[in-house]
């Protein structure tokens, strides 16, 4: 199988601080793959790192078989990025804006293909000025796609929507995963990476700390359940055991049942408290 | 990481088209660059109209002959704001613009795209001969039609007209990219290269005469390239008549020719070591 991203021992430090310290990472090519972690963890650095934006310490990095240090036209034409903030371009309509940046590109997709498929074709000839901030984050997208790209990177998208704009972006994003692209994204939202990511990472103090599905990260598919009812509550790693006992119990019906397994926030928030010092 | 020509595309159907030319995608900058300049309304009225608004105040304000010289002031203020017309479409729109370009992500997220750096360079390239080559246009049809003003007729003064406006524009583009990188912020940006712009202008000859100034202001306007600028703007307007109102009797047009083009070769090694693709507060 290829990677479509390799790192390995990849380290940067900005004067005093070390923003990351030793960071390993395979992704494959056509996966989701989400990297999770507090601000100034090093998850944006690394991401910055692998994009071609930024130099690193040491380390190697190979992203579509390139290293970013040494960015070419070409491989920046099979990559795509989302930008965190950008408010550029303010005085061209969408549809100017994503006809011009098509040009860049050796293989552009559609210019109005691009702009129905992030949903702006209503506002294709407003000013980018004009548009609220979710429509600015779709032109981010629309402008991040346009080369068709292998790749792309998308920095904490949905920051600031709402949540059904949220669901429709997520429903963006399905779309372009179903396309064969990998995708690499980072996120302040557990139910983002949950319902998006074939593998999270969590970064915490420049270090990966955990690594795996969302369902198992963390141990949490063995982790212990909690059973609560109207009258108590215990973990177990039998629930439906104590289930089936509390229901004969009852003579039927337990009054007030939950079972429930930690969710990803709560295997988070566990792991990014241990590294800290 | 084996075989990326066809290991990681596995979809492309389409053979891989060559890249585009910078030259292509530099025209194509330069068409988007001037339409966002004519949209933005601040930027329009602060390097654009500021010229063209000076002239018909002072052309009305100061009326009248200079000395017997059959050159009349409003003429004079005409070659002047022509001189300063050109330092702003490059000096300040470019300082202020590259310093917004840095700012709001536009630089940041053309390197993230496979558009070649030297196109940037040629939009804005373009852009400010756009600007510069109205503004000169403007100013001149109201110098002709309001105040007088004489088209020359030689084709030399046309010539001279030609190299003046090149060597300066090309100067004052490359010295406004440089200063781009000064400002903190976009915010800032309009402050600290107007600033230094409005007092250059002052000193420079374009609205008091060199006649009425200290000897050590002429001496530090001497070193900028906007005073020189302006002296061969009126080599070409005010003809040899304007000539005795220069300091030396002469436009000395070899040294002008000379002062700018040695602001193109230092502006230039400026922009090479101290242009930034990236703002402030992404480190």
């Amino acid at each position: 199988m290829t990677n479509a991203i390799e790192v390995r021992g990849l380290t940067k430090r900005y004067g005093d601080v070390q923003a990351v310290s030793g960071i390993d990472l395979d992704i494959s090519q056509g996966e989701v793959f989400a990297i999770l972690g507090p601000n100034g963890a090093g998850k944006s650095t690394t991401v910055e790192i692998l994009e071609g934006y930024r130099k690193r310490d040491s380390g190697e990095v190979a992203v579509l078989g390139v290293d970013p240090a040494r960015p070419t036209r070409e491989w920046r034409s099979r990559i795509g990025i989302v930008l965190q903030s950008a408010n550029d371009a303010a005085e061209l309509s969408v549809r100017e804006t994503v006809r011009h940046f098509a040009g860049y590109y050796p293989n552009p997709r559609d210019p109005d293909e691009v702009i129905a498929a992030v949903g702006l074709t209503e506002s294709a000839n407003k000013r980018v000025r004009q548009l609220s901030g979710g429509q600015r984050r779709r032109v981010d997208v629309a402008l991040g796609v346009l080369g068709d790209p292998e790749l792309i990177f998308l920095d904490e998208p949905t920051t600031g929507f709402d949540p059904e704009a949220r669901r429709q972006f997520w429903e963006l994003i399905e779309g372009l995963a179903h396309n064969g692209s990998t995708i690499v994204l980072t996120t302040h939202y557990l139910d983002e990476a949950e319902a998006l990511a074939d593998r999270v990472a969590v970064i915490a103090g420049g270090r990966i700390v955990a690594e795996g599905e969302p369902a198992t990260l963390g141990g949490r598919a063995t982790a212990k359940a909690v059973v609560t009812w109207q009258d108590g509550s215990v973990e177990t790693d039998t629930p439906t055991e104590t289930v089936l006992e509390l229901s004969r119990r009852y003579e039927g019906e337990v009054p007030g049942l939950a079972v429930a397994r930690p969710t990803l926030e709560d295997i988070y928030l566990k792991l990014i408290e241990a590294p800290r010092d | 990481m084996t075989d990326t020509a066809t290991g990681t595309a596995p979809r492309r159907t389409a053979a891989t088209r060559a890249m585009p030319s910078a030259l292509k995608l530099g025209l194509s900058r330069g068409a988007v660059e001037t339409k966002m300049f004519f949209r933005e309304k601040d930027a329009v009225v602060f390097t654009f109209a500021f010229p063209i608004v000076l002239l018909m105040l002072f052309g009305s304000i100061f009326a009248g002959d200079l000395e017997g010289t059959g050159v009349t002031v409003s003429q004079l203020y005409t070659a002047g704001l022509i001189g300063a017309g050109v330092m702003g479409a490059g000096f300040q729109n470019l300082g202020i613009g590259i310093a917004g370009d840095r700012d709001d992500g536009t630089l940041k997220r053309l390197a993230g795209t496979p558009m070649p750096r030297s196109a940037y360079f040629i939009g804005k390239i373009i852009n400010v001969l756009v600007i510069a080559f109205l503004e000169v246009a403007i100013l001149l049809a109201i110098g002709v039609v309001m105040y007088d003003l004489d088209l020359p007729s030689e084709v030399s003064s046309w010539v001279t007209f030609a190299w003046v406006f090149v060597l300066g524009v090309t100067a004052a583009a490359l010295l406004g990219t440089a200063a781009s990188s000064l400002p903190r912020s976009a915010k800032s940006a309009a402050a600290v290269i107007s600033m230094p712009f409005v007092v250059l202008q002052f000193i420079s000859g374009v609205f008091i005469p060199f006649t009425q100034m200290p000897e050590w202001l002429i001496n530090i306007a001497s070193v900028f390239p906007l005073k020189w600028m302006c002296q061969g703007f009126r080599a070409v307007f005010l003809g040899d008549g304007g000539a005795a109102l220069e300091l030396t009797k002469s436009y000395e047009l070899g040294r002008v020719a000379l002062v700018l083009a040695a602001w193109v070769i230092g502006g230039l090694v400026l922009c090479l070591t101290t242009f930034r693709w990236k703002g402030r507060r992404d480190g």
